[in-house]
């Protein structure tokens, strides 16, 4: 099984987010860069196919040469062979096409993208790609077995799960549950040394449209003071939720 | 060119999420001068829809669309699309409208924006607002392709009544073989709890709470509010709640009217992923906890003491004002 694995690289979950630029662009300074964590549970659920089913795991990534850590630590965890695709990943349907086409030309039979990344947050590649290649797919996936050319995928719903079946090719779109957060892997010095000497190739992308831009930031509004009740009198909580936000 | 919005239902009637999405798409039908038709699939009662601005409703009856299935529904919300020739189509923030929307961005080559907070800022260009960084910004989004799907992010807008009257239309999409290839084997759905995603009050536990035997009166005080039940990181990861309760950065999106944290501290990460709700209520023992800073209400004190008290007064509050 080749499995291809997508991954962001999107600022550390601590991270303080600040705009530069007139809030034309995010302000990468002092910001610590990982892979997008719905991504990492992907790549740690690849990583157990590579272990128990004998599959190969490539990872690719829409980005400048400032994202080529990410890879290498994606490497460093145990992935065969890293692609960069030259170029920024700024609307979600662009991204979909230049992945769309590593997948095809590489013939995967699981691709598996994060739901979502942290920071723009589009939640839209997963399945553009899925419907650009026209292979099946299912999103906010927490757990895949693969049998043959067959998978059983568990997606979450609201309030609840639902199984079902899908013949490979497929693509998910993974989150958490994939695999537990305990068993997401710390590259160790061995995996670091290997992953040096591992294939990083660099292409160039596609000509495609882009359909949408993000033109503008905003940071919240600063929040006012929190209005402290007395333990002993919970009854204006009430009130207040009641009367002043009208909440309940 | 009408604005079209896919309409969703649940066990044969329009969740709360269809009529806001609708309430919605009539806003910007008012700012482009046109009208709003919807979608609905195996749906409830269409003159519903009338109420919050749908002046048509697409029908579409069909077992075949018992189970939702992303690429068939995408395929009859396409076909809609093109037979109305719409150039805005309106989503929710579903986990189905979510999983399809994508593919259905692809069939009609239309740009996409999610987690849309408001009616657009200008409808030429098309921009609208939305959250990024998980809540900790917002931006502008740009949309250019011809046709445009905005999803609305859940509560942001609200239901609004108009005084539109909804004309039901029998809408027959032809459905291909290869629209199913994805197949349910099995539905596990908690039907007796509100779940997050849909929940108007989010009451949250944390750390602060100690074990998992504590949770009783965390479930009691969600069931006197009608509230879905949600918990932070550390303790999904202890196993003291199942993982699908876990709300933050990490975990799912939290926009309800009310969120109200019980011994959560409030890291970043689980702010981030709660920000986008309205009011914010925190009981913490701890004045230093980071959740004050966040909240809208605080009460200083030990959660053991006040919840309880809470739900007792809340109780007398639900029988006075039922």
């Amino acid at each position: 099984m080749k499995i291809l694995v997508c991954i962001s690289h999107v600022p550390d979950t601590t991270s303080k987010i600040n705009f530069t630029e007139g809030d034309t662009k995010f302000d990468t300074n002092g910001v610590q860069f990982v892979i997008n964590p719905n991504d990492e549970f992907g790549l740690t659920r690849a990583m157990w196919f590579k272990e128990k089913q004998g599959a190969s795991v490539d990872v690719v990534n829409v980005g400048g040469a400032e994202t080529e850590p990410t890879l290498r630590k994606a490497l460093a965890i145990g992935a065969d062979n890293a692609i960069r695709i030259n170029a920024q990943a700024t609307d979600g349907f662009y991204v979909a096409r230049q992945l769309a086409k590593v997948a095809q030309d590489g013939g995967y039979d699981l691709v598996i993208a994060g739901r979502e990344s942290i920071d723009y947050n589009g939640g839209m590649v997963p399945g553009m790609l899925a419907a650009i290649t026209d292979v099946n797919f299912v999103n906010t996936c927490i757990g895949i077995e693969v049998e043959g050319d067959t998978a059983t995928v568990v997606r979450e719903i609201d309030g609840g799960k639902e199984t079902s079946t899908a013949k490979l090719p497929l693509v998910i779109g993974g989150q958490k549950g994939l695999v537990a957060e305990s068993d997401l892997r710390i590259p160790n010095m061995r995996g670091i040394m290997m992953a040096r000497k591992k294939p990083l190739n660099v292409i160039e992308p596609i000509e495609a449209n882009q359909e949408t831009k993000a033109v503008q930031f905003q940071k919240p509004e600063p929040k006012g003071e929190v209005t402290l009740v007395d333990p002993d009198n919970v009854d204006q909580l009430i009130e207040l939720l009641h009367n002043e936000a009208k909440v309940i | 060119m009408s604005i079209l919005v896919y309409t969703e239902s649940e066990n044969g009637a329009f969740k709360k999420g269809a009529l806001e999405v609708t309430s919605y798409a009539k806003g910007i039908a008012d700012m482009l001068g046109t009208t709003v038709t919807a979608v609905s699939i195996n749906g409830g009662d269409s003159s519903e829809l009338g109420v919050y601005g749908a002046e048509k409703v697409l029908e579409v009856k069909d077992d075949k669309l018992g189970n939702f299935n992303a690429k068939a529904y995408a395929s009859v919300i396409e076909q809609a699309a093109k037979q109305e020739g719409a150039k805005v189509v309106v989503v929710s923030s579903s986990s189905d409208s979510k999983f399809l929307a994508p593919l259905l961005a692809v069939y009609l080559e239309a740009g996409y924006a999610t987690n849309v907070v408001a009616l657009p800022e200008s409808t030429s260009p098309f921009k609208v607002k939305r959250t990024a960084f998980t809540n900790k910004a917002f931006n502008s989004t740009e949309i250019s392709s011809d046709v445009k799907i905005v999803g609305l992010s859940n509560n942001a807008f609200g239901l609004k009544e108009s005084s539109a009257s909804a004309a039901a239309e029998s809408f027959t999409p032809s459905l291909e073989d290869s629209n199913f290839g994805v197949q349910i084997t099995a539905i596990d759905k908690a039907t007796d709890k509100v779940s997050i995603a849909d929940a108007e009050i989010v009451v949250s536990g944390g750390r602060g709470l100690k074990g998992p035997e504590n949770w009783g009166m965390i479930e009691e005080l969600a069931d006197v509010l009608g509230a879905a039940t949600a918990c932070s990181k550390p303790v999904s990861d202890m196993g003291w709640r199942p993982h699908a309760e876990h709300v933050g950065q990490t975990g799912k999106p939290v926009a309800s009217n009310l969120y109200i944290a019980i011994g959560v501290s409030g890291a970043i990460q689980h702010l981030a992923g709660i920000n986008a709700s309205k009011v914010k209520v925190v009981i913490n023992n701890d004045a230093e906890a980071p959740f004050f800073k966040a909240a809208d209400y605080g009460i200083v004190g030990d959660a053991f003491e006040v919840v309880p008290k809470l739900i007792e007064k809340l109780k007398e509050f639900k029988s006075n004002n039922a």
